[in-house]
């Protein structure tokens, strides 16, 4: 049965390794993922539509997608410039502000939330110069948008990063004896050779951003129809013991988050045979 | 100035056709800098500006309060539980895919990420879905008075299924990359599997699965939303840091939230350096430079 399936090899353990692999894997996240669908599945299917379609439901994806990829768009523009700007020059403090760029990978949702929160208010460090033109950050959609970007600033920079150091020198330097100015070098030969990695950073910022819960809440003053996200309304109904539409909404987050997954891994199949090509 | 811009890994003539003018370079700089500054370093100041807004005093009382030591507590215990488990899986799981052939292996290594693109609240509520009073086995957990949600197993579930891919995903390129050779060679020699293991794969792979542990680490300790929805959030009992911080907020105590906050900040500045000093060593000692 196992020789069949696999190639023999002289080393021991792939019996112990891989079955250990499926049971926890099985055991902590196939049958608990599964378990939303099965008890989906419960529901009658007008049921389930009316559930996740009503007014304040709608609302919320309105918010949950907008802001994300709002967030993800502004992620993509400075990532890149950040990415280019450590890759490419020398300037003091260069080996700090690149271990700083995965800080919203290691500070804790609730931190970042809250620290956002008391920045962006009326009456914090940032928030007070916004407030006499008239804008208002915490506590509205511009919150979320604000707490999304946070979040996501990582991905794009991570991504292109290891892309733009491996562009090599000779492309530009023909590009140059070839009379192309500095911009047209970088649009017609840098920007197409990092374009997926690009693409696949935003998306990650997006795919993180959707499902984003902890920064959020705090900055977003959680209005019903205005500046509530879809991953707290899921909060809201078990706390009104609905777990059926708790339910129900937790799997159109879940469809969506696989459709994302398959996009990515679409995306990096297209960076990585961009990267053969060269 | 500008010898300190010179570009890196540029040299001689070629330097020109690649790079820009400094008034451009320096622009894209400062607002690269300006961005960053914006984003993140002004929030991780604020944290500990807030913290110790009220005193130095206040600071340490709001940290060896009761509750906050209970948070303390459990948010460690749930870390020593979930961070070493899923060391354990990584190591099995890049095991079997990057020593083996083996058909069905590109779909086990996209499920071993699947917890990644899961909404943090989503993690916690199919827990809830399984153990909880509605759950497929709340009843008979009721029945023999066994508490998984609303309780310290549900906190450390979660917080094993939100860090559950960080180590598998760092070791199984690392260890497609290095290759079977070596392991083979022991093998032939006559080397057992754990002396194959420990002698020959683990000084290999040691960096990065110190990094794969750190980030774990990092995550089980912050993690919000998944242990949000099965903690219940009893004070002194089911509450971690970061849930601590929450109720703490909400209450209007802000320089105690803030000062449980600048705790995990803390974590997270060290975490960084961390990451950054195991980075580089794992790049001099030849283990294979990842992808960040």
């Amino acid at each position: 049965m196992v020789v069949q399936f696999r190639r023999h090899s002289v080393l021991p353990g792939f019996n112990l390794a891989l079955g250990f692999t499926l049971l926890y894997l099985s055991l902590i996240v196939l049958i608990p993922l599964s378990a939303a669908f099965v008890k989906t599945a419960a529901l009658s299917w007008p049921a389930f539509w009316a559930t996740v379609t009503t007014p304040r439901v709608v609302a919320s994806y309105r918010l949950t997608f907008g802001a994300s990829f709002a967030a993800a768009l502004l992620n993509a523009i400075f990532g890149l410039l950040v990415a280019w700007v450590l890759v490419r020059y020398r300037f003091p403090g260069k080996k700090v502000i690149d271990a700083l760029v995965d800080l919203p990978f290691a500070l804790p949702t609730a931190v970042a939330g809250i620290a956002l929160t008391a920045l962006y208010a009326g009456n914090g460090w940032i928030g007070r110069w916004l407030e006499p033109f008239g804008i208002k950050v915490a506590f509205t959609p511009l919150g979320v948008f604000v707490a999304l970007t946070f979040i996501g600033l990582p991905f794009v920079v991570r991504t292109v990063q290891p892309v733009l150091e491996d562009v090599e020198a000779e492309l530009e330097e023909a590009a140059a004896t070839l009379g192309a100015s500095r911009l047209q070098t970088f649009t017609r030969v840098i920007f197409p050779t990092i374009l997926p990695a690009l693409v696949t950073g935003f998306a990650l910022a997006f795919a993180r951003a959707v499902g984003e819960y902890g920064s959020v809440i705090f900055i977003a003053g959680n209005m019903p129809m205005i500046s509530e996200i879809t991953p707290l309304l899921i909060i809201t109904k078990l706390e009104q013991y609905d777990y059926a539409g708790a339910t129900a909404l937790a799997v159109v987050m879940l469809v969506i988050s696989f459709v994302l997954l398959l996009v990515i891994n679409g995306l990096q199949l297209w960076s990585r045979r961009r990267g053969e090509l060269r | 100035m500008s010898s300190v811009a010179l570009p890196l890994n540029v040299v001689g003539s070629s330097a020109r056709a690649r790079q820009e003018p400094p008034w451009v370079r320096w622009t894209l700089i400062g607002l690269a800098l300006a961005f960053l500054t914006l984003f993140l370093f002004v929030p991780l100041i604020s944290v500990f500006y807030e913290a110790l807004r009220k005193g130095v005093g206040v600071y340490f009382a709001s940290i060896v309060e009761p509750d906050a030591l209970s948070a303390i507590k459990l948010t460690m215990i749930a870390a020593a539980i979930a961070v070493p488990l899923n060391v354990v899986f990584g190591v099995a799981a890049a095991w079997a895919i990057a020593k083996f052939e083996f058909r069905g292996k590109n779909l086990l290594t996209t499920l071993i990420d699947l917890p990644f693109s899961v909404s943090p609240v989503v993690s916690g509520l199919i827990y809830v879905l399984i153990f909880g009073l509605q759950g497929w086995l709340g009843p008979w957990l009721a029945e023999h008075d066994i508490q998984i949600i609303f309780a310290v197993p549900g906190i450390v579930l979660a917080t094993i299924f939100v860090t559950f891919p960080f180590v598998a995903r760092e070791l199984i390129p690392l260890m497609q990359a290095q290759g079977s050779e070596e392991e083979e060679a022991a093998a032939v020699l006559g080397a057992g599997g754990w002396q194959i293991f420990s002698r020959v794969t683990l000084p290999n792979i040691k960096w990065g699965l110190l990094y794969g542990a750190i980030l774990c680490n990092a995550r089980a300790m912050g993690e919000f939303g998944a242990v949000s929805v099965v903690s219940g959030h009893i004070r002194g009992s089911t509450n971690t840091m970061p849930l601590h911080v929450e109720i703490l907020y909400n209450e209007y105590n802000f320089a105690a939230a803030f000062a449980v906050a600048s705790l995990l900040a803390l974590l997270a500045v060290v975490t960084l350096v961390l990451k950054s000093v195991v980075g580089a060593r794992a790049a001099t000692d030849g283990e294979l430079d990842h992808d960040h």
